[in-house]
C-alpha cells in the first residue's frame, strides 16, 4: 500500500525477463537452472504483490506451495545433472542433441 | 521505534522515504544479482550471485508484509537449494569457465534477446491497459487482521489441506526420485540398468535388451557384486 | 381375364430366369422348348386378355393395372403400372405371336451353337422387355423397356462377340441408340415439369397446361428417342451393321419388334402430336426423307441380310410418314403387316443362308428356287408384299398410307411413291439374284462363315438344302399372314383395324376424306408402279447378275455415312481421349495426386529442421509461444 504494486509487478517482470534471456543463452546446465530459479522468484514476487494488494492470503500460501515445488524440482533436476555427467566430463547442453529429427 | 514508525507509514497510505529506499536498494540488489547469475563465467560465481538475488527477494517479501515467507525463502532456498547447487557443482567438478562470446547455435541469441524484449514489453503494456483482477472474492481470507504466520497456518491447514498434503508426497518422491538416480550403477551386470540415464546412440539399440537386462541388473545388485562397472560402462560407450 | 395382364409380361421373364439357373444344364434343345413354351405362353395370355378387351365398351376400351407404386417422391408418383388398350393389345398380340414362331424357328437355326442357352435367355428377355414397353402406363415403365430392348439388342447383335465385327456392331448399335436416349429423356424431364406426372391418360388429361412450344420440343426430343431405336435419319447406320448377329435376331428385333417400338411411342402420344403441327410435319419429312435414302442404299447392296435391314429402315420410314400425317391407323396397318412378311423375309434369308451353310452374298447365290422351294414360295409372298403387289396385305398397308400422305401432303406423296417404286426394284433384285438365273453357288464354298456357327462340319456335300419344319413351319405361318393381313383394311368387318384402333386416337386421327374416285386412281397408280418394277428388277437381275452401273459406290456405301460421322466426330473424340489420357490424367490429376503427396513430403523436410535437437532452441520456442500469447491478449484489449 505503501509503495505502488506497480513498482514491484515492474521488478518481477525485469526478474523474469532476465532469468529468460539467461536460460536460452548460456549453454552450462547448471547456470540455465539456476536461471529457472530467477524466473519463480519473479513469479514469486509477483504472488505476493498480489497477495497484499487483493488482501487475500492464498497468493502467499501459493508462494509456498511454489517453494515446495521448486526444491523438489531442483532435487531431482540435480540428481538427472549427476546422471548424465557422470558418463560425460563436460556440462554443456549442447552435447545432448541425440533427438535430432 | 521505528517499528512504530514504520507502521505509522503503512498504514497512512503514502509512500515513505524509507520504504522507498528500502524498496530501491533492494531492487537494485535483485538486477545486480540476476544479471550476475546471467553473466558469470564460473558456475560458483553464478550460485552466489543467485543467493545475493533471493536476499533482495526476501527483503521484499519483508516489505510487503510476508515476514513468514521471507524467512522460509532465506532458510530453504538461499539455505537449501543454492547450497544443492554448490554442491553438484563441487561434486562433479563442473567449475570450469564456459565461453560465453562463443555460440554455437545460429542465431539463438539475438532471437532470444528479441522474443524477450517482446514479451516484456508486451507484458508492461498489458500491465498498464488491462485488468488484473476478476473480483472474484477471496477463498482464503484477509491477509491482515493476524499475525502472518497465524494467518499462513490457519488457511494452509484447513483451505488447502489437500495441496499441502500432496507437495508432502511429492517432496517424498523427490528425495526418492533423487537417491535412485544418483545411485552408481551396480558392479556384476554389463547391461544397462535403469539408474544410468541413456543419453548415447548405444544405448537407444539396446533399449528392448536393456529392459529385459535391467530387471535382472537391479537384481543382481542387491547381491551386491564388487567387481568394477566402469568396464562395462566403457564396453557400451564403445559398442 | 383382363386383371392376368401382368402373365404376359410375367411368362417371358419366368422362362428367362428358368434359363439363367439352369440353361446350361437343359442344354440343345430342350432351352430352346422352355423358351418357346414360355412365349408361346405369353401369346395365349395375350388373346385371352384381348377377348376380355374385346368386351369392355367402346368408346373407352382401357383397362388399366397398377402392379405397385413404384417411385413415390413427393410430387413425383411413378406407378409400375400396365395399361391395356387396343393400340397396346394389338402389339402385344403381333409381339407374342412372331416372337413365339421365331423362337421355335431358332431352335432350328441356332442348332448346334456352343451358347445354345444364352440365346434364348436372352431372347426371352427381350420380349418381357418389348411387353413392358408397350404395356406401359407411364413415360418411365415405357422407358424401362425402352432401355431392355436396348440391351438385348447389344447383348444378341454381339452374340458371337469372338469376332471383332460382330462386337463392334453390337457396341454401334447400342450407342445410336443411347444418343436417341438422351433426347427421350430430357423429353420425360421436360413433362414432368410441366405437368408433374409420368402417366399418359393424366398427361393428355393435362395438354392445355404445357404450351404448345414446350409440346413441340417434347415431341422433338421423342423424335430424336425414336430416331434412334427406330433408325431414322440421322441415326440410322447401327441396323445394317446389326446383322452380324444371328438371323432370328435380325428378324424379331430389327424387323418385327425393338424397332417399331419408336413407332408405338409416337403412337401412343399422339394427343401431343396432334397439339404441335410443326413436329408432326417434321416427323413426315424425317420419315420421307428416310424411306427414300434407305430405298437406294439397299438398291445396291449386295448381302442378302443388308438388303433386308435398309428395307426395314425404309419401311419404318413410311410408318413416320404416315404418323407425321396423322394418319396413326395406317402407321399401325403398315406395322403389322411389315412385321409379317418382313419378320417371313428374314427368316427365309435365314433358311437360304442356313442351307448354303453360311453364305450371305447374293452374287454367290441363284437358282435357288430349285434347292430351296418351301423357302422360296414362302419368301416369294414376302416379296410380293413387300413390294405391294395386289391383293397382298403390303399393297393394302402401302397404299392406305399413300392414300393419306396425298391427303395431307401431296410433296411427300411423290417422295413415297418413288421410294415404292425403288422398294419394288430392289427387293426383285434380291428375289432374281438369290433364287433365278444361273447357279452361281456351285463350287463356292463357305464365302463369310460365321466363324462361330460352324455346325456344317458333319460332311454335307455343298448343295444347297431346304431347312428343317422346326424351320419352315414358322415360314408358312409367317407366309399365310402376310398374305391375308389385307382384310384388316376392310373397314366394318370383324378384322377392321380402324374399328379396333381408331376410337384410341379420337380427334387426334387424320381422315383422309378422299373421294372414291381418287381413291381409285391412287390406288392403281400403286399397283401399276408395283408391278411394273417388279418386273423391271425381275428382268434386269434374273439375266445378269452383274452390273454395275445400277449399283453405284456411292450407294453401296450407303451415302458414305459411316465416314462422315466417323471423320465428324469419330476422329475428334478419339483425339479428346488421347488428350484426356495423357494429358489430364497423367499429368493433371496423377500431378495433382502426387503433388499433394509431394507437398506433404516437402514440407514434412522443410518442418524437421525445427527438430534440431538442441534444448536451447526448444526453450527459444516457448518463448515464442508466450510472446504469441502475449500478443493475442494485447490486441483482445484493443480490439475488444
Amino acid at each position: 500500500m505503501s509503495i505502488n504494486p506497480d513498482w514491484y509487478l515492474g521488478l518481477s517482470t525485469v526478474l523474469f525477463a532476465i532469468g529468460a534471456v539467461g536460460v536460452l543463452v548460456r549453454r552450462n546446465v547448471l547456470i540455465m537452472f539456476m536461471c529457472v530459479e530467477l524466473m519463480l522468484n519473479a513469479a514469486n514476487l509477483a504472488f505476493v504483490t498480489f497477495a497484499r494488494t487483493l488482501h487475500d492470503i492464498g497468493g502467499q500460501v501459493l508462494v509456498f506451495f511454489v517453494l515446495v515445488v521448486a526444491a523438489a524440482e531442483v532435487v531431482v533436476g540435480l540428481g538427472i545433472v549427476v546422471a548424465i555427467f557422470r558418463r560425460r566430463a563436460s556440462a554443456d547442453a549442447d552435447d545432448l542433441h541425440l533427438m535430432k529429427g | 521505534m521505528t517499528a512504530a514508525l514504520l507502521t505509522l507509514a503503512a498504514t497512512s497510505g503514502h509512500p515513505t522515504v524509507p520504504d522507498v529506499g528500502v524498496f530501491a536498494v533492494a531492487a537494485a540488489i535483485i538486477i545486480a544479482g540476476a544479471v550476475g547469475v546471467v553473466v558469470a563465467r564460473n558456475p560458483v560465481h553464478s550460485a552466489l550471485m543467485l543467493v545475493m538475488t533471493l536476499f533482495g527477494v526476501a527483503v521484499m517479501f519483508v516489505l510487503q508484509q510476508a515476514n513468514f515467507l521471507a524467512a522460509v525463502q532465506v532458510i530453504v532456498y538461499a539455505g537449501a537449494i543454492v547450497v544443492l547447487f554448490l554442491f553438484v557443482i563441487m561434486f562433479l567438478g563442473v567449475d570450469r569457465e564456459e565461453d560465453i562470446r562463443k555460440e554455437p547455435l545460429r542465431g539463438q541469441r539475438p532471437l532470444a534477446i528479441a522474443l524477450v524484449v517482446l514479451g516484456t514489453t508486451g507484458l508492461l503494456l498489458l500491465g498498464q491497459v488491462s485488468k488484473w483482477t476478476t473480483g472474484q472474492p477471496s477463498v482464503s481470507g484477509s491477509d491482515t487482521g493476524a499475525p502472518n504466520v497465524n494467518l499462513l497456518g490457519k488457511s494452509l491447514y484447513t483451505t488447502y489441506l489437500f495441496p499441502f498434503e500432496a507437495t508432502s508426497a511429492l517432496l517424498i518422491i523427490a528425495v526418492v526420485g533423487a537417491v535412485v538416480l544418483a545411485r552408481r550403477p551396480p558392479a556384476a551386470a554389463s547391461s544397462e540398468t535403469v539408474d544410468e540415464m541413456p543419453v548415447d546412440e548405444v544405448v537407444i539399440d539396446h533399449a528392448p535388451g536393456a529392459a529385459a537386462g535391467t530387471v535382472t541388473g537391479g537384481a543382481d545388485a542387491t547381491t551386491g557384486a564388487a567387481a568394477p562397472t566402469g568396464g562395462a560402462e566403457d564396453a557400451e560407450v564403445d559398442a | 381375364m383382363l386383371h392376368l395382364t401382368y402373365l404376359i409380361i410375367l411368362l417371358p421373364l419366368v422362362g428367362f430366369a428358368v434359363l439363367v439357373a439352369a440353361g446350361r444344364r437343359l442344354g440343345d434343345p430342350a432351352a430352346g422348348w422352355v423358351a418357346t413354351v414360355a412365349v408361346g405362353a405369353s401369346f395365349v395370355v395375350s388373346v385371352g386378355v384381348y377377348l376380355a378387351l374385346l368386351q369392355v365398351n367402346a368408346p373407352v376400351r382401357s383397362y388399366s393395372q397398377n402392379l405397385w407404386t413404384w417411385i413415390p417422391v413427393d410430387r413425383l408418383q411413378v406407378h409400375a403400372g400396365l395399361y391395356v388398350d387396343p393400340l397396346s393389345m394389338t402389339m402385344v398380340l403381333f409381339i407374342t405371336g412372331i416372337s413365339s414362331l421365331i423362337h421355335l424357328y431358332s431352335i432350328g437355326y441356332m442348332k448346334g451353337d456352343k451358347d445354345f442357352p444364352k440365346f434364348f435367355l436372352y431372347m426371352n428377355l427381350f420380349v418381357a422387355s418389348m411387353l413392358i414397353l408397350v404395356l406401359g402406363s407411364n413415360l418411365l415403365v415405357t422407358f424401362v423397356g425402352w432401355e431392355g430392348v436396348g440391351t438385348c439388342s447389344y447383348w444378341l447383335v454381339s452374340f458371337w462377340f469372338t469376332r471383332d465385327s460382330a462386337a463392334s456392331a453390337g457396341k454401334k448399335a447400342f450407342v445410336y441408340n443411347r444418343i436417341g436416349d438422351v433426347g427421350f429423356l430430357l423429353a420425360i424431364f421436360l413433362v414432368y415439369d410441366k405437368v408433374h406426372t409420368l402417366d399418359y391418360q393424366a398427361v393428355f388429361a393435362n395438354i392445355d397446361k404445357i404450351g404448345s412450344a414446350n409440346i413441340t420440343a417434347i415431341c422433338l426430343l421423342l423424335l430424336v428417342g425414336v430416331m434412334g431405336k427406330s433408325a431414322q435419319i440421322p441415326l440410322f447406320p447401327w441396323l445394317a451393321d446389326a446383322m452380324e448377329g444371328p438371323t432370328p435376331v435380325s428378324a424379331l428385333i430389327h424387323a418385327a419388334t425393338m424397332v417399331t417400338a419408336g413407332v408405338y411411342l409416337l403412337c401412343r402420344v399422339s394427343p401431343l402430336l396432334h397439339a404441335s403441327p410443326s413436329a408432326e410435319l417434321t416427323i413426315a419429312i424425317v420419315g420421307a426423307a428416310t424411306a427414300f435414302v434407305a430405298a437406294t442404299i439397299a438398291c445396291a447392296q449386295q448381302d442378302i441380310k443388308k438388303v433386308l435391314a435398309y428395307s426395314t429402315v425404309s419401311q419404318l420410314g413410311y410408318m413416320f410418314l404416315a404418323i407425321g400425317c396423322g394418319a396413326y391407323t395406317a402407321a399401325i396397318f403398315l406395322m403389322v403387316a411389315h412385321a409379317f412378311f418382313k419378320g417371313l423375309l428374314f427368316l427365309g434369308a435365314g433358311s437360304v443362308i442356313h442351307g448354303l451353310h453360311d453364305e450371305q452374298d447374293l452374287k454367290r447365290m441363284g437358282n435357288l428356287r430349285a434347292y430351296l422351294p418351301i423357302t422360296f414360295i414362302t419368301f416369294a409372298i414376302g416379296w410380293l408384299c413387300i413390294a405391294a403387289v395386289p391383293p397382298l396385305s403390303g399393297f393394302w398397308a402401302k397404299g392406305d398410307v399413300l392414300d393419306n400422305t396425298w391427303a395431307a401432303h401431296p410433296g411427300l406423296w411423290v417422295v413415297g411413291i418413288v421410294t415404292a417404286a425403288l422398294t419394288a426394284y430392289y427387293m426383285s433384285r434380291l428375289t432374281g439374284l438369290a433364287f433365278f438365273g444361273k447357279d452361281r453357288w456351285s463350287g463356292a464354298d463357305a464365302g463369310e462363315p460365321d466363324a462361330a456357327h460352324a455346325h456344317h462340319a458333319d460332311g454335307h456335300s455343298s448343295e444347297p438344302h431346304e431347312s428343317p419344319w422346326i424351320m419352315t413351319v414358322p415360314l408358312w405361318i409367317l407366309a399365310f399372314f402376310a398374305a391375308v393381313a389385307g382384310v384388316m383394311a376392310i373397314s366394318g368387318s370383324r378384322f377392321s383395324l380402324a374399328n379396333w384402333v381408331d376410337p384410341v386416337f379420337g380427334s387426334a386421327l387424320f381422315h383422309d376424306n378422299l373421294s372414291s374416285g381418287a381413291q381409285w386412281t391412287l390406288a392403281i397408280v400403286d399397283a401399276v408402279v408395283a408391278i411394273a418394277f417388279v418386273a423391271v428388277g425381275l428382268r434386269l437381275w434374273t439375266t445378269r447378275s452383274d452390273r454395275p452401273a445400277l449399283e453405284a459406290s456411292f450407294l453401296r456405301g450407303a451415302w458414305y455415312i459411316n465416314e462422315l460421322y466417323d471423320t465428324v466426330f469419330g476422329r475428334p473424340s478419339e483425339r479428346l481421349a488421347a488428350f484426356c489420357a495423357d494429358v489430364v490424367d497423367t499429368k493433371v490429376i496423377d500431378g495433382a495426386v502426387n503433388g499433394v503427396a509431394g507437398a506433404f513430403r516437402g514440407s514434412g523436410s522443410l518442418l524437421r529442421r525445427t527438430q534440431t535437437g538442441y534444448v536451447r532452441n526448444y526453450l527459444v520456442g516457448i518463448v515464442f509461444g508466450v510472446v504469441v500469447i502475449l500478443g493475442f491478449m494485447l490486441t483482445r484489449m484493443w480490439w475488444g
